[in-house]
């Protein structure tokens, strides 16, 4: 374990303490806990939206634990991601009752309307759109939750028509608070 | 007065916010104190937002699809009138849903305040682990959950009582209870519904697991899609220990217990014992060889109860009501009740829990309404991508383990996904396969490589490039990877394609022989054609085509040539207004 890391000493490339301060009082707590990598990684996501090279290689750093095991888990996952995301993260569900009441069209549905497909995030950084594993609200298929700002809607029983609304709604919504700032 | 909105996952995706929200305020602009509360998932989902209305006399009425309009009416005239609406209580149907079932495992689920434990302990809450801890001895408790019978509810069936004597027997002084809430099963939620709206009911028998085997700390592995679970699990764990119920001398009885909950990241083989407990470790989810097994060497190499959230949710009902009383329910072998998500193309969808033995036909036209919109019933597929499916000729058969294991299927963690005549059995073959590969995670070859090209042949079939001896190639893979995987995710991960070939032969000889979807669905099966009688002759379709296939003379039905087109459906827009171009 490494003590507080002086500016410039540290291994990840960081100039100033302050760059990682958040994530020092995440590494702090959960450091001396065994197995709760994933919990850091977590964290760390929550974060900052993803896990950036020299997030991981401050962990490394932090908790001793090298570069490559903290890949090798972070691209086991799904949760994990190796690359910044929209403001808004679409995760469409693809259950298998969302398949059958046509989780494909939706999905058609939305490319149409914000030109991305899965994976992809829109040029103007609203949008992330990612295929995601069942979510539970099958009942409601076809579903899709939207992470915005720490928050989760869960939106059920789309249509193509819906989906355009919704989307709509959230971009007319982003543009309100900007204009507002 | 107290009301009960129902705000599970799938009721505030329906609205419930909003609808508590109503109330709220109308109760606040007439200065009137009412009790609102959240409550879990009832199970009647395709009637969310559901509200329940308790006078002081503890008299429940209940709504449905209540939004905040309706909430308005219910509000004026039953809150401040006293005479319910009738018209906004639950259907006749709606009733028939609940009444059908036998509720053990969801017992709560719907009728308390998941987030206020004096709610549970209201209802009894506790009191099994009371006579746990001071009028019965671990191996008593051991012996009632054998007696029972219970058998693990996540989808393998082993015999709880007898999981918990191996781990009770071991030399290893430290021991742990881990709980599975790693649903991964597309189609299931039932571990959802218990954790959301009932949470202390599984922590109770998280801590008679303890008491028994003589584990002192436990795990919760939960999905991290799930944040609403995670959030109700954490305020129950920290009313628990407040209350003296879970961590340091319970309930005065100075033993010690506590539970931590650990979040999933995202990998479906993590249901697995050995993966899930390597994850719980902080590293990759990968299973590995077994022996040793879970029991001797699980958590942190030390000796591991794994059960998942619903079995849990059984032990209190059976330690307070004891091993007869729950073998009254189900089948010999298969004792007690099972929880099933019914969803798909069936008109009631929701979460329903029936004493083992149920037949499908009871669950899916009875409880579940039949099949919607008018269809034709054609196939129900149960235990997810482990699973297989069932078809008319099992409709009367009864479903517990056992008889499952037997007809090619397995009970899986209870999903039940009904399909109409309109679904492709290859596409869902199709479907599964391409899950599992996606979840596969490539320690062991045959389900790394084998599962791959299973999904390539499905997809060469499912595209019209299929060939009538890839069926029997699909079989002898199937083969080989159930016998020669590591671990139960690479073991039945064919069953969705060996099952389908065994009921829908005929379908896939359709895809394969005559390049035809019977149910057209597979979007690379269709073909575009010119209707001759209501082609003019126009030749705007042919100026359109991208490829060149559409030729025809001048005021002369035209015709698409099917080697050429691509399916790109530019024609049947060009030509919005004869509609002389169909996709079959």
């Amino acid at each position: 374990m490494q003590p507080s890391v002086n500016p410039g000493d540290c291994a990840c490339g960081c100039t100033k303490p302050s760059d990682f301060s958040e994530l020092d009082l995440i590494l702090a707590e959960y450091k001396t806990v065994p197995g709760s990598l994933i919990t850091i990684l977590q964290k760390t996501q929550s974060l900052y939206g993803y896990l950036s090279r020299e997030a991981i290689a401050h962990i490394a750093h932090a908790t001793g634990i090298t570069q490559a095991k903290i890949y090798g888990v972070a691209t086991f996952y799904t949760q994990f991601r190796l690359k910044p995301i929209g403001k808004n993260l679409i995760m469409l569900c693809q259950g298998t009752a969302c398949h059958v009441s046509g989780s494909k069209a939706i999905e058609e549905a939305i490319t149409k309307e914000i030109g991305i497909s899965d994976g992809e995030t829109t040029p103007d950084g609203l949008f992330t759109l990612n295929n995601v594993a069942c979510l539970g609200c099958c009942s409601l298929a076809p579903v899709m939750m939207i992470q915005s700002e720490g928050t989760d809607e869960t939106y059920g029983k789309l249509t193509k028509d819906s989906v355009k609304e919704i989307l709509q709604s959230i971009r007319d919504r982003d543009r309100d608070r900007e204009v507002k700032q | 007065m107290r009301i009960l909105i129902g705000q599970g996952s799938c009721g505030i995706a329906s609205g419930a916010k909003k609808t508590a929200a109503e109330f709220a305020k109308l109760a606040q602009s007439q200065d009137l104190q009412l009790d609102i509360r959240p409550t879990g998932c009832i199970g009647i989902c395709y009637l969310e937002p559901i509200v329940d209305v308790l006078d002081d006399a503890g008299v429940r009425t209940r709504y449905v699809k209540v939004g905040p309009a309706e909430a308005a009416e219910i509000f004026e005239k039953h809150i401040l009138g006293g005479k319910p609406v009738k018209a906004l209580e639950i259907p006749t149907e709606g009733k028939a849903f609940l009444d059908a079932q036998t509720r053990i495992g969801l017992k709560n689920c719907g009728l308390i305040d998941p987030e206020d434990i004096s709610d549970y302990i209201a209802r009894g809450g506790y009191e099994a682990l009371r006579k746990a801890l001071f009028s019965m001895t671990p191996d008593e408790i051991i012996d009632e959950i054998v007696k029972s019978g219970l058998r693990g509810r996540g989808g393998g069936g082993f015999p709880t009582g007898r999981k918990w004597m191996q781990v009770r027997r071991q030399a290893e002084p430290v021991r742990y209870i881990v709980c599975n809430g790693d649903e991964g099963d597309p189609g299931a939620f039932m571990d959802r519904s218990i954790m959301e709206g009932d949470p202390h009911r599984m922590l109770e028998g998280m801590a008679i697991a303890g008491v028994a085997t003589g584990a002192r700390e436990a795990y919760i592995y939960v999905r991290a899609e799930y944040p609403l679970a995670v959030h109700r699990l954490e305020t129950a764990i920290a009313q628990a220990e407040k209350a003296g119920c879970l961590g340091r001398n319970i309930l005065g009885s100075g033993y010690d217990f506590s539970i931590r909950i650990n979040l999933g990241a995202g990998a479906f083989v993590c249901g697995e014992g050995s993966a899930l407990t390597a994850s719980i470790e902080g590293n990759r989810g990968m299973p590995r060889v077994k022996p040793p097994r879970t029991v001797e060497q699980g958590l942190f190499d030390k000796p591991t109860v794994l059960n998942n959230v619903e079995t849990f949710a059984h032990v209190a009902e059976i330690i307070s009501g004891g091993a007869a009383g729950y073998r009254k329910f189900g089948p010999e072998k298969s004792p007690g009740t099972k929880a099933f998500a019914l969803t798909g193309n069936v008109c009631n969808t929701g979460l329903i829990e029936v004493p083992m033995g149920t037949t499908l036909r009871e669950i899916i036209f009875n409880i579940g309404g039949g099949v919607r919109n008018g269809k034709k019933f054609k196939a129900v597929q149960i235990g997810g991508p482990s699973g297989g499916c069932l078809t008319e000729k099992h409709l009367d058969m009864s479903l517990d383990f056992d008889s499952l294991t037997a007809a090619g299927a397995m009970i899986g963690s209870g999903g039940l996904v009904v399909m109409d005549e309109d679904t492709c059995m290859v596409g869902i073959a199709r479907f599964f396969m391409n899950f599992t590969q996606h979840e596969s995670c490539g320690k062991c070859v045959p389900c790394r490589e084998g599962t791959h090209v299973m999904l390539e042949i499905l997809d060469d079939i499912v595209s019209g490039r299929g060939t009538p001896d890839q069926i029997d190639t699909l079989l002898e893979l199937a083969d080989t990877i159930s016998e020669t995987a590591l671990c139960g995710l690479g073991k039945t991960a064919a069953s969705p394609i060996v099952s389908t070939i065994r009921e829908f032969r005929d379908e896939y000889v359709a895809h394969v022989v005559d390049r035809r979807c019977p149910a057209k669905s597979c979007s690379g099966l269709k073909r575009i054609e010119i209707i001759p009688d209501k082609c003019k002759g126009c030749s705007k379709c042919q100026r359109v085509c991208p490829v060149g296939a559409i030729s025809g003379k001048l005021k002369e039905p035209f015709v698409i040539d099917p080697q050429k087109c691509i399916k790109c459906r530019v024609c049947i827009d060009a030509c919005s207004f004869f509609k002389a171009i169909r996709e079959e």
